[in-house]
């Protein structure tokens, strides 16, 4: 359908576009074939022209994500082309799109269908605002039609009977990417309560418009299928739009196929992995070495949660058997030490499987160190604190209310040291953290009092979903940390940028999608339970007053948000397929690759003489007597003996592998006649 | 000082009043710097030095004396209870004594010599009998007809103490070349005067056995005193009785275990933490090989892969990074448990800056660099010639990066490193070369034992980074002190033993694999050029090592047990016990509503059940049962089982009849 409509194109505008979008990406080509003949793409790149100009783009001074020189001409591109496997989302939209109506063809939509019907309608002009991007800020107005920007500029020509949001003193900026959320993911057995529509309700109510959702794969559980039911519930209940990161809890070799589908025609592209929760979802430093070296071949980023898992394990055993039954157990047997150690471990491993990682939920001043650190050494990591380390500290665990303590309750804790949110805010402020995400997974007092009588019991996690914006506005551009594009960075574009939704989400500019937000940085709130737009009784960040408040919500085109009141359509969300080799990650491991390649000595056969193991092997056993060590040091020859082209009888060596042995007895020479119970 | 010679005998019968003033001396420290003289030690060395000889039993045992000595340095809050210990520890006294016969009555003057310890030097002479220091200081009165060494002012030093050698390491059943016996006597020729070897059991051999035959080798062979590290090859129940008897009977107070050699000698992180509890509960030093074992087994595994199959595989499959990371590890450990850590073998830059890190924040953690990585670097790994790449293999390998030398040795110098040992582990370039067509056979080890005293100070003290105390104290007090030998080692003092060293700084000799005692055919410091070296070695008092002729004695080193908790790594983690205590929050019972567990599973919970995907309401448990219900099949159960499908694969439904190639 899509290519018989390409030959009606007028060739003026196809010859444009396709010129745009040639240059960039090859790998996409055949995808974008089929794209670019969609009559709404033709009709965007005709009204950017008008407003593409208009910003004047200013030179970059440093920073980590600093924008790209000719980012401008890029806007007009057709951001489908980023996404794989949206043809069809993408073109479910087009069928119910009002103009198209006529042309679509019957497709079975269903439910989708009709949220695209409702999520068109609006067309905004947004006035007299000062845009805030993460490289610049600039005044204009920007027009929104079809849920993307249309045109950004001053002086707009637009359609008559279009609705004006004013925003005159105040910031309009590209909606928060939260790139941790939990809405779902159940702790033994516990469900967070509302879901996805009131987690993304209240991401809304706080100026997110895009959720990173952690899809919790129980062990021995099918990746796609876990995606699938997350998606399933997230297509119907979210209000905003979203993504997902796959937690892996059991890594085999037999992943690998279902990752590669996954990247690739699923649209994740980021995986985590946990170094703690010792004999359930841990990973060892084998299994992360070879999860690492898949993902970094796929052109995914791994991500970790980094706690010594051993480590905790014993100490909630010691801490138990002391009798500290109370939440302050959990901070102190998951010690800041045991964090930085796991950073520390993730980071060597990732260096050497020369693979991305992106730590979720910096939480202590040690952690984030080895992170800068090792950026400053050159490593590809990136550092996530969250609403909760920016905002308040680990004081609460020793809190005498128990349900208190008990909401402060997650992994890695809140750092009893009170310096630390200033600390992060720090290192967030000068690029050495990059994301700020939220770590959401809010269990209500009752689900928390599962574990009352033993703190290893009781479900991690706390709010922030709402929170996060202002949290960063208030700790970091209130203080003079960090100037109001920064702030865009931290909240919004980083995140984009390094998951692959860059510059469809996390900018302000033509043809991205028209999630954004009219901020207004004068106003204050003050955060409590009462009022907030979540399902639980209790909010850690109670009584505490921010700076900084989104005023006016725009998610996928719609008003969702405005005079304090939500107005949001369950199920109006939409998923965003990410795509594999994010260029803000893999320009570099690419060429890291390439350089990395080792190379033997080319040197003459060793000709001299060869120890003789063998009869060392026979001797040896009387030498030193029978009170001596009886078997000889099999020390190294376990990990290669395959490889050993060591000429001497192999039969001798294998002698010492138990392994090998075990096989040979399962399949002896002679043959066996029932070969049923090999499997 | 002749009164006080002769009343020293009487004194000996009071050790427990007189005991005070000696005791007090080490512990009144206020010491700036890391190990900084003594505030004071100048007059309790120079006003009376028989003072020193108090703990001594009027039996000329050397062993119980300094059992008394150690005891009192090792203990400053409780003397009581170091003479409640007395007891249970002269049993095991008396047996290795006969170990020695004719070491004892000779009589030797030091004169002339400019005594360094690791706190100060001074001119004295130092008079000695029956392999002790009897007095220290100027105008001696000594007995008529003693042999009168002439220092001519020359640095007279504690002999040095090299707390990791490898003499009897088995590898795939060959011995490393130097023995006992070889390894004492070029020990001895570098100035070495004590070892401390390491017992390397197999995985599943009693540590005991092993210890027993390492101390009957050694017994018979070797020719200065020596001392044993045990290694703990696995962690379980049976080890941990072994581990108790070896502290409490057997005088040994550190053990090795192993972050690396995965599937042989590795621990889990869990093990890990077990084991520092309990050796922490013994009151042992905990010596660790740091470097993480599953990644060196994937890069082996990548490497070989990758057709490389030469020692530069070695290196390239351990990288720094990973030796870094172990340690980083190590000292997180030692941290959570309270508990002094010892890197054995600090092969590179980051590695040496994380230890110093740490101890900036107060770990109680030790480092310890080796002849090779404070001299040469990894380069030689690519060398064309096979037998010599295969020389430097040891693990951690040597880095690559030429600048590491340098960096350990200004560490060393600051005192961020402590110790100098030697791992000298040689093995013949034929036993190498069991690893010709595949490096990660390559037993691993390198010579070092003899050069190391020669090589601190030739790289350290030479260059300026380090003075001639601090050379001392690296190259044995700190020793002595870590492993509980002070102040019986590492000092020159009244009462010490006869490990004396006259060192001459100004000698130079080329290293050469010609004139070692070493029996390996090769030397890693080949042609190597190194200012400093010993004159003359006192061993237990006998003159064993003379102007370049070595008269060692075969079997005439003794076993010297080490008691536990030592002073210099517990006494801060005593404190650190008392302090940390962990405590809870008291607190009222909570009484608010309860989620109940239980019933979720039975039915999917609250309202929005029949909207939204089961998976969102329902617990692990019940996902386990649905699981397989909405996938594909029964054969779930089995995709939780990594390769069983490659199995699967292997042995079709309908059966193969060519059933060899599985093996």
């Amino acid at each position: 359908m899509a290519r018989g409509l390409q030959s009606h194109l007028p060739l003026l505008f196809l010859s444009s576009l396709s010129s745009s979008l040639a240059r960039p990406r090859s790998v996409q080509t055949s995808e974008m074939s089929e794209r670019r003949s969609s009559p709404e793409d033709d009709c965007s790149s005709l009204l950017s022209r008008l407003g593409s100009d208009s910003p004047r783009p200013r030179m970059k001074y440093g920073g980590m994500f600093c924008s790209v020189e000719g980012a401008f001409e890029n806007k007009t591109l057709n951001f489908e082309s980023f996404s794989p496997q949206t043809q069809r989302r993408r073109a479910a939209g087009n069928r119910t799109d009002g103009r198209d109506a006529g042309q679509a063809p019957a497709f079975p939509s269903g439910h989708a269908r009709e949220i695209y019907g409702k999520r068109q309608g609006d067309r905004l002009i947004i006035k007299g605002g000062k845009i805030v991007n993460d490289d610049q800020s600039f005044y204009a107005d920007i027009y929104v039609e079809d849920g993307s920007i249309k045109q950004v500029g001053e002086n707009l020509m637009v359609p008559a009977g279009v609705r004006t949001l004013d925003a005159y003193g105040q910031l309009v900026i590209p909606g928060g990417v939260d790139a941790n959320t939990n809405l779902l993911a159940p702790q033994r057995g516990l469900t967070p309560p509302g879901g996805f529509f009131m987690g993304s309700r209240a991401a809304l109510g706080g100026g997110t418009t895009t959720i990173m959702e952690h899809v919790l794969v129980e062990p021995g559980t099918s990746l796609l299928a876990a995606l699938d039911q997350w998606k399933e519930t997230a297509e119907q209940t979210a209000c905003c739009d979203f993504s997902f990161h796959l937690d892996i809890t059991r890594w085999h070799e037999g992943l690998n196929e279902e990752l590669e589908t996954l990247v690739r025609d699923h649209g994740v592209n980021s995986f985590l992995f946990f170094m703690s929760y010792k004999d359930k979802y841990q990973s060892s430093d084998s299994q992360l070495y070879e999860a690492f070296g898949v993902l970094r071949d796929l052109g995914a980023i791994a991500q970790v949660h980094a706690e010594n898992g051993d480590i905790i394990d014993e100490e909630q055993k010691k801490l138990l058997s002391l009798g500290i039954t109370g939440p302050e157990g959990h901070v102190l047997s998951h010690p800041e030490e045991v964090e930085t150690e796991a950073v520390y471990r993730a980071i060597t491993i990732a260096k050497q499987a020369n693979c991305p990682l992106y730590v979720t939920k910096v939480m202590s001043k040690s952690a984030a160190d080895v992170i800068a650190k090792a950026r400053k050494k050159g490593m590809l990591v990136y550092g996530e604190p969250i609403t909760a380390g920016l905002a308040t500290d680990g004081s609460h665990y020793w809190s005498k209310d128990w349900a208190t303590a008990a909401a402060f309750v997650m992994s890695p804790p809140l750092n009893p040291d009170p310096s630390t949110p200033q600390y992060l805010t720090s290192l967030l402020a000068c690029g050495d953290l990059q994301v700020t995400s939220s770590a959401h997974a809010s269990f209500s007092t009752a689900q928390k009092a599962v574990g009352k009588d033993d703190f290893t019991l009781i479900p991690e996690g706390t709010n922030g979903i709402g929170e996060r914006m202002s949290v960063v506005w208030d700790r970091a551009v209130c203080t003079g940390k960090m100037d109001e594009n920064e702030f865009v960075a931290v909240t919004s574009t980083n995140a984009a940028k390094l998951f692959n939704i860059y510059p469809r989400k996390g900018r302000i500019a033509v043809g991205s999608d028209a999630d954004i937000v009219i901020w207004n940085p004068k106003e204050t709130q003050t955060v409590s339970a009462k009022t907030h737009n979540l399902s639980v009784e209790v909010n850690i960040l109670e009584g505490l007053e921010f700076r900084g408040v989104a005023s006016v919500v725009i998610s996928g085109g719609r008003v969702v948000l405005e005079d304090g009141k939500l107005n949001v359509n369950e199920g109006s969300g939409r998923f965003i397929p990410r795509k594999a080799f994010p260029d803000a990650v893999y320009k570099r491991i690419r060429a890291r690759s390439k350089m990395a390649e080792a190379r033997g000595v080319p040197r003459g056969s060793y000709d001299g003489p060869v120890h003789d193991v063998i009869s060392m092997t026979k001797s040896v056993p009387p030498t030193p007597t029978t009170r001596g060590p009886p078997c000889p040091k099999t020390q190294m020859n376990l990990r290669n003996l395959h490889q050993s082209g060591f000429t001497l009888a192999g039969t001798q060596i294998d002698d010492h592998i138990p392994r090998r042995s075990a096989q040979r007895i399962v399949a002896p020479p002679g043959g066996r006649s029932n070969i049923t119970s090999l499997s | 000082m002749s009164d006080c010679r002769r009343q020293w005998n009487r004194e000996d019968e009071l050790p427990v009043y007189l005991a005070g003033p000696i005791n007090t001396g080490p512990n009144q420290k206020k010491s700036y710097g890391m190990f900084s003289s003594v505030e004071g030690a100048f007059e309790s060395k120079t006003i009376d030095f028989d003072n020193y000889a108090v703990g001594r039993k009027g039996s000329r045992t050397p062993r119980s004396g300094s059992r008394e000595r150690v005891l009192d340095a090792g203990d400053p809050m409780g003397k009581t209870s170091s003479e409640a210990r007395e007891g249970s520890l002269t049993n095991s006294t008396g047996e290795t004594d006969d170990a020695h016969p004719g070491v004892e009555s000779e009589r030797l003057l030091i004169k002339g010599g400019r005594v360094v310890n690791d706190d100060q030097s001074l001119y004295a002479d130092v008079y000695i009998e029956d392999g002790l220091i009897k007095q220290v200081g100027e105008n001696l009165v000594v007995p008529g007809g003693i042999k009168v060494i002439e220092a001519n002012g020359r640095m007279v030093i504690p002999g040095g103490i090299d707390v990791n050698t490898c003499l009897m390491k088995h590898y795939l059943g060959t011995q490393p070349a130097d023995d006992f016996l070889q390894g004492t006597k070029a020990a001895l020729a570098g100035g070495t005067t004590m070892i401390i070897d390491h017992v390397t059991p197999a995985p599943g051999e009693s540590l005991l056995e092993a210890f027993e035959c390492w101390q009957e080798a050694a017994d018979k062979k070797a020719c200065c005193d020596y001392s044993l590290h045990v290694d703990i090859p696995q962690w379980n129940e049976i080890v941990k009785d072994e581990l108790e008897l070896l502290v409490q009977e057997k005088g040994i107070n550190s053990f090795q275990v192993y972050m690396a050699y995965k599937d042989v000698y590795q621990m889990s992180d869990s093990q890990l933490y077990e084991a520092f509890s309990f050796l922490k509960q013994l009151g042992a030093v905990v010596l660790v090989h740091a470097e993480n074992g599953d990644l060196i087994a994937q890069e082996q595994r990548k490497i070989l892969g990758m057709g490389i199959t030469g020692p530069e595989g070695h290196p390239l499959s351990r990288p720094e990074e990973l030796e870094a990371e172990a340690v980083f590890r190590a000292i997180t450990l030692g941290n959570r448990v309270n508990c002094p850590v010892y890197i054995t073998k600090v092969m590179s830059k980051s590695a040496a800056d994380t230890i110093a890190q740490a101890r900036r924040k107060g770990s109680v953690v030790f480092g310890e660099p080796i002849t090779a990585s404070l001299v040469t670097d990894g380069s030689h790994y690519w060398s064309r010639n096979w037998a010599k790449a295969a020389a430097y293999v040891t693990s951690p390998p040597l880095s690559p990066d030429p600048t590491t030398p340098d960096h350990l040795n200004t560490l060393l110098a600051c005192g961020d490193l402590q110790v100098v040992g030697s791992a000298h582990c040689a093995y013949s370039t034929s036993q190498k070369a069991i690893g010709k067509d595949d490096f990660t056979l390559i037993p691993e080890g390198t010579n070092g034992v003899e050069e190391r005293m020669g090589f601190v100070w030739d790289k350290a003290v030479a260059m300026g980074k380090m003075d001639e105390n601090q050379f001392v104290a690296v190259t044995s007090t700190n020793a002595a002190k870590i492993f509980n030998l002070y102040p019986r080692k590492g000092r020159i003092a009244v009462g010490s033993d006869a490990d004396i060293v006259i060192w001459d700084p100004y000698s130079v000799k080329t290293i050469t694999a010609k004139l070692q005692q070493s029996a390996s055919e090769y030397n890693i410091f080949e042609g190597l050029e190194c200012r400093g070296g010993p004159a003359l070695v006192l061993s237990q008092g006998r003159v064993v090592y003379e102007e370049g002729k070595l008269q060692a004695q075969q079997g005439t080193g003794r076993f010297i047990p080490r008691k536990h908790f030592p002073d210099y790594a517990y006494q801060r983690v005593k404190f650190r016990n008392q302090v940390n205590r962990q405590q809870g929050v008291t607190r009222g019972l909570y009484d608010g509503p309860v989620y109940d567990v239980v019933p979720t599973p039975k039915y999917i919970t609250p309202a929005p059940s029949a909207k939204t995907s089961p998976i969102s309401h329902q617990p692990p448990p019940i996902r386990n049962l649905h699981q397989s219900n909405f996938s594909l099949s029964g054969a779930q159960l089995d995709d939780n089982i990594p390769r069983r499908s490659g199995h699967r694969i292997v042995a079709p439904p309908g059966g193969r009849s060519n059933i060899t190639s599985l093996g």
